[in-house]
């Protein structure tokens, strides 16, 4: 698919976010020991680790949907210590969920137009009316979101209601919403899970492209280890709350702690 | 008629192009959906992306008497770079846009193409593979920047890029365009097409100006096409019915083509165009009819009940209104009542309210899926066509149409049968050569322009062709009958709980079939008659089955004992296989062809034994699995003579046409 090889023209630039000492609890439990990491610019970083290991904490930490207790999220050069989804999604971070969140009844169009709905300037009349600048703003928003469907070749379910759609698609439906918001910042949440072989190869290849077209930063979660070395810039582990190991896939793939942790022991005797 | 242009003076697509941008040049020539809108190009517009691409394509050095390899779905741009080679005396060579790298290799190589022009990074990828084996190939042109940032290489140029050159060019050679344009002629190669080559290698079929054009004016005027026509372009453009129906006759009658937005949108596309003139193989109007059908099982029962009373309506006068015969005043009326509550709200969901003309070729249509859309009043017609007579050779006759002919020979085109029974053709369309294969040439075409059809056929008693078969395959029954088993298996499959069907009788005293149900037809039939089966197999040799197929196969000899010419094929024995025929076990070609040679051998004992009498015959066959495990299969083989079964002797017509 990347064809031949020429995959020179994505750069990994500097440190988009530093995460620096967080930790994170609910009540006793502790989810987030002490975990210090960066996402560079333009690189696709793969958190792993066992269940409950605290991938999807540290997602929701990232994107302001939890409060860490101890430590500073630094995103493009500015710390902070609390801030609410919404103000991350002003700032160019967007998000998939584990469980597909979409509008079930409404057509993937209008889920992915959902997307923009933070650039919208129009109050709620205008836009209802589709009058005045509601009405300009929709157009151009919506030529917007047509570029996704066509990034994404889903032109022929664009009008069908998203919970008619087989669960692969969904999940295409889900990156193109986070992709309407045109983030810098692209965390996704186990976005092949459940998914078949085919699909998955599917995905695969759009979160490469979008890597490459839009060169959007990307922090995935993913069980498939097939899937995480084979598209990772670098990988984070977790386990119980904990860091193991930071490092390109080829190094993570042969850190005894990760391997025993979580890749398996190896019974070779 | 009205809006076609003479094709006398203006004998080439470029000086047609420059006709209609003076005559119509503010209408619509080409949409296409993209982003979701459909964007639409004026003549004039349109001009003007064909010039500036053709300006392009000279200055990468395309040169009078090359060709111009195209690879890709059907876009306006993939068009616009037929026209634009066209312009300056090139030739180009559409190719099929899913082929693999090694077949594309054959083809350019062939061709000798210098310069291709490409959809996408997918087709790019696949002439990237095989550029060392084609010396020639220098140049790819792309249309779709998608994913190509990254590659590099010279001889790669975007479309758009292409078209920047080329209004360079232009404005420093004003003219040109327009001065290239004036030295083609009528008896240039305007285009040529690859047979898809279901034996051996692919021929590059060469058309003329004229052969195209004459043809297509001469088509358009049978069927009073007219510039306000819509299209909608989505069969490969490689084949020759595309060229025509897409291309040649949107320039001689100046209508509009549209092009989908994918291959997945093509339903939803042409809901919303609305094609007024529509080609489809058989394939899609079957498809159609069954997606109807299911969902008319889900309606709710009040409208299920209108849909089924209505459309008996339709089946007793709807073919007959349509071809404007006496109706009685009570069933007119309630047609029309059906067109207001059924008729055309359906055809309305499908998108076929404003068509005006449909074709269909390429194989038989079932005579009721036929018989369905023209009680709709939609004008369903067939043709008989070949890449070597620029597609048009027969069409069924407007009034008089019959659903088991090909209809009349199109206007301008003699039609001849030989004495082996195979169909004869010369036309204005008929092909100048297959490029450097002479001797291929003159296996088809003799010197006075006769071209082979490969098919054998019989006039009816009122001059419509029937097509019965492919000639080599046509045998005789010992009684000097003729014996085209291909005919009598389309028969035969056009029941729905026959899948496939095969017939033998050359050299033999009758005929006899044997029969694959279809196992979800039947077994649907059996679930809802309560009666149980463990299997395909155990299904297949179930009474009740052979009982349905039997009747199935009286109807077939009902048919046939009408016809003078094939009274004699009726079907004496049959038995239904105990496994489906598969293109893994070689029974099948890939594109589902029944391998007759090869299931003579396999089954000679079964075919033996529905010669000789006995009730039941045990069969054993190997049989590959799915995951290419193989397994032998055994079964008993009941054997069913065929009630009312009338021994007939072939009729005087019949002895004299194949003697």
């Amino acid at each position: 698919m990347s064809a031949t090889g020429q995959d020179t023209g994505r750069r990994i630039g500097d440190v988009v976010l530093k995460v620096d000492n967080i930790s994170l609890s609910f009540g006793g439990v502790r989810a987030l020991t002490n975990i210090s990491f960066t996402v560079r610019e333009h690189e696709i970083l793969s958190i792993i680790g066992p269940n409950g290991a605290g991938k999807s904490s540290m997602l929701n930490v990232i994107n302001g949907f939890y409060h860490p207790q101890e430590g500073v999220i630094t995103y493009k050069g500015q710390a902070r210590s609390r801030m609410r989804p919404h103000e991350a999604a002003r700032q160019g971070i967007a998000r998939t969920f584990q469980n597909i969140a979409l509008f079930k009844g409404m057509s993937a169009l209008d889920n992915i137009m959902t997307g923009r709905n933070t650039m919208m300037k129009s109050n709620i009349f205008a836009q209802a009316l589709y009058w005045g600048l509601g009405q300009k703003e929709e157009i151009a928003h919506r030529e917007h979101v047509e570029r996704i469907i066509d990034f994404l070749e889903i032109e022929s379910i664009r009008k069908t209601p998203v919970g008619r759609l087989p669960y692969g698609l969904q999940k295409r439906v889900e990156l193109g919403r986070a992709l309407a918001a045109q983030p810098e910042l692209l965390l996704l949440d186990e976005p092949m899970a459940g998914m078949n072989v085919e699909e998955k190869e599917d995905m695969c290849r759009f979160i490469l492209d979008v890597n490459d077209e839009f060169g959007t930063t990307i922090v995935l979660i993913e069980h498939d280890m097939g899937v995480v070395m084979d598209i990772s810039d670098r990988v984070v582990v977790l386990d119980y709350g904990r860091k193991l190991a930071e490092d390109v896939p080829d190094a993570v793939r042969a850190n005894q702690e990760v391997i025993d942790a979580y890749l398996g022991v190896s019974h070779a005797a | 008629m009205s809006g076609i242009t003479s094709t006398r003076e203006m004998d080439t697509f470029p000086k047609l192009l420059l006709h209609h941008v003076a005559v119509r040049g503010g209408k619509d020539a080409m949409r296409e959906k993209d982003l979701g809108i459909w964007q639409s190009w004026t003549w004039a517009e349109m001009k003007d992306e064909i010039f500036a691409f053709a300006g392009g394509l000279a200055a990468l050095g395309l040169k009078r008497g090359e060709v111009l390899a195209i690879v890709g779905d059907n876009r306006p741009h993939m068009y616009w770079a037929m026209v634009a080679a066209q312009c300056l005396g090139a030739t180009p060579v559409p190719m099929y846009q899913d082929s693999v790298a090694e077949e594309m290799q054959y083809v350019l190589d062939h061709a000798e193409a210098r310069i291709a022009v490409v959809e996408d990074q997918e087709q790019v990828d696949k002439l990237l593979e095989i550029k060392d084996r084609c010396p020639k190939l220098e140049t790819f042109v792309y249309e779709d920047e998608r994913g190509m940032r990254h590659y590099d290489q010279p001889f790669l140029h975007a479309y758009g890029k292409v078209q920047e050159m080329g209004r360079d060019f232009l404005k420093k050679n004003p003219g040109f365009i327009e001065a290239e344009i004036a030295k083609t002629k009528g008896s240039d190669i305007g285009i040529m097409l690859y047979t898809s080559g279901t034996t051996g290698k692919p021929k590059g079929v060469m058309l003329s100006y004229d052969n195209v054009l004459i043809t297509a004016r001469n088509a358009s005027a049978l069927e009073g096409l007219s510039d306000a026509e819509e299209t909608v372009a989505y069969l490969p453009m490689a084949w020759v019915g595309d060229h025509i129906f897409s291309l040649a006759q949107a320039y001689v009658c100046g209508y509009t083509v549209n092009c989908p937005e994918s291959g997945d949108t093509l339903m939803i596309d042409l809901r919303e165009i609305g094609p007024t003139y529509y080609f489809a193989p058989p394939r899609i109007y079957e498809n159609l009819l069954t997606s109807v059908m299911i969902r008319m099982e889900d309606a709710a029962p009040m409208k299920r009940k209108m849909f089924n009373y209505f459309m008996d309506v339709a089946k007793t006068c709807g073919p007959q209104i349509l071809d404007g015969k006496p109706v009685p005043f009570g069933d007119r009326f309630k047609y029309w009542l059906g067109n207001i509550l059924v008729y055309g709200p359906l055809k309305n969901v499908l998108g076929l309210s404003r068509l005006k003309l449909a074709y269909t070729a390429g194989e038989a249509i079932g005579p009721e899926i036929f018989d369905f859309y023209r009680s709709l009043g939609i004008n369903t017609k067939q043709l008989y066509g070949q890449t070597e007579a620029s597609v048009f050779v027969c069409v069924q006759p407007t009034g008089a149409i019959k659903s088991d002919t090909v209809g009349l020979p199109a206007p301008e085109v003699e039609v001849k049968i030989d004495d082996n029974g195979e169909v004869l053709y010369r036309s204005p369309g008929v092909f100048v050569g297959y490029y450097k294969n002479p001797e291929g040439t003159a296996e088809t075409k003799d010197a006075d322009n006769w071209v082979k059809t490969g098919d054998a056929g019989f006039f009816d008693g009122d001059g419509q062709l029937k097509i019965i078969d492919r000639a080599k395959d046509v045998g005789k029954l010992t009684n000097g009958g003729m014996f085209p088993p291909k005919y009598l298996e389309n028969k035969l499959k056009f029941f729905p709980f026959i899948k496939e069907a095969v017939a033998f009788g050359h050299e033999r005293d009758y005929v006899t079939a044997f029969v694959n149900i279809d196992l979800e037809a039947c077994g649907n039939w059996a679930e809802r008659r309560g009666i149980p089966y463990s299997g395909f197999q155990d299904l297949a040799a179930r009474g009740e089955i052979y009982d349905l197929i039997e009747e199935c196969v009286q109807k077939v000899n009902a048919d046939l004992k009408k016809d003078p010419m094939l009274s004699h094929c009726q079907i004496r024995r049959f038995l239904t296989l105990h496994k489906e025929l598969d293109a893994d076990d070689g029974e099948l070609t890939r594109t589902r062809k029944v391998r007759r040679r090869f299931i003579a051998e396999r089954y000679a004992a079964q075919i033996d034994a529905l010669y000789s009498g006995v009730p039941m015959v045990k069969v054993e066959s190997e049989v590959t699995f799915e995951d290419g495990r193989k397994g032998v299969l055994k079964a008993d083989l009941k054997i069913r003579d065929v009630k009312g079964f009338e021994a007939a002797a072939p009729t005087e017509t019949a002895l004299r046409k194949t003697a």
